[in-house]
């Protein structure tokens, strides 16, 4: 059976921290970073890459627009 | 598999619209309004409205939308969004014209515009953006103000008895022959946001029929973590908990 992997990709400098993303993630994936970007914000990553499915949920709610969202489904 | 090899272009499947520039948007973090523009960018992309498409943008928190979609836009005086849209929707027909507006803007200053151009039928689409407060002003009571609800203008919660009762405006609007869709939605989670973008395409599709059917009218409830004094995550739980007793969301006219 074919399993799919997920990965997503945060553009920092436009994140406003708002953590929304992280709410939205079904599997935990994303957390919110030490560091702080340009703005001084601290901005969404991913903190579990394997757990992601690439729902796109976080990507969905983001006010900002910030995340892409990449989807894969491997044979095995 | 590493996050490296997933990240290639083939195997992209969500990005922020092509209409949506870079510029960084001025709205606080967690606001509801970049979920709304995002909204409205991958609507017009779809649609393939992108040289087609007007937008009239309010006085308010979104007073820039101008700057973030690249589309046509006008700005109106504070309130008068839909009687402009009027005029270029009787001149350009052809275009597909819309309305971008918060509640102090829609349900305050520019209630006899609103009320007036939904009961003509004039062909446009109208979104509205209900925080139940002024954002941009400083969070100030808003005739949308839940009863109860603190602002900085009602610090003890709004009274009823001096003030009134919050004003649901999208059933005065359902309640018009000249209106032919008006329905209220959210943005707080993904499921709510799919709904949200269905509702906000139906509402064009239905501005570039040729025929005259009626006003499309789409209220967003949303939050305003700021003027709420709360996290966006607090918020949204907030709005889930008071706003949708007082604004169910659901469609209150399709047809």
């Amino acid at each position: 059976m074919g399993k799919i992997k997920g990965a997503v990709e945060v553009n920092t400098n436009r994140c406003k921290g708002c953590r929304l993303c992280v709410i939205a993630c079904p599997s935990k994936v994303l957390a919110m970073s030490k560091q702080v970007n340009a703005k001084g914000y601290n901005y969404a990553y991913m903190e579990n890459p394997d757990a992601c499915i690439g729902c796109a949920s976080c990507a969905i709610v983001c006010p900002d627009g910030c995340i892409s969202v990449y989807k894969v489904k491997i044979e095995e | 598999m590493t996050t490296n090899d997933i990240m290639k272009p083939e195997n992209l499947v969500y990005k922020k619209p092509k209409l949506l520039n870079d510029k960084t948007m001025h709205y606080c973090p967690g606001c509801s309004h970049g979920v709304v523009h995002k909204l409205i960018a991958e609507v017009i992309e779809e649609l393939g409205l992108e040289d087609k498409a007007i937008g009239i943008s309010p006085v308010g928190c979104a007073v820039f939308a101008y700057k973030y979609i690249d589309i046509d836009w006008q700005e109106a005086a504070h309130g008068r969004a839909p009687a402009m849209a009027t005029a270029i929707k009787r001149l350009l027909p052809d275009r597909l014209v819309f309305t971008y507006q918060g509640d102090g803007d829609l349900a305050a200053i520019g209630t006899a515009e609103t009320i007036h151009a939904c009961n003509r039928g004039e062909n446009i689409a109208v979104i509205f953006i209900n925080n139940a407060i002024y954002g941009m002003t400083g969070g100030q009571m808003a005739p949308t103000t839940l009863e109860g609800m603190k602002t900085s203008t009602c610090p003890y919660g709004r009274d009823v008895t001096l003030n009134g009762y919050h004003l649901p405006i999208s059933n005065l609007i359902a309640q018009l022959e000249g209106t032919r869709y008006v329905t209220r939605q959210s943005v707080h989670t993904a499921a709510a946001v799919r709904k949200a973008k269905a509702a906000i395409k139906k509402a064009f599709m239905n501005c570039m029929e040729p025929e005259k059917k009626g006003a499309s009218f789409v209220e967003i409830v949303s939050t305003c973590n700021s003027g709420w004094k709360m996290s966006p995550a607090d918020a949204n739980v907030w709005m889930t908990e008071n706003m949708f007793k007082a604004y169910p969301i659901g469609d209150l006219k399709n047809s």
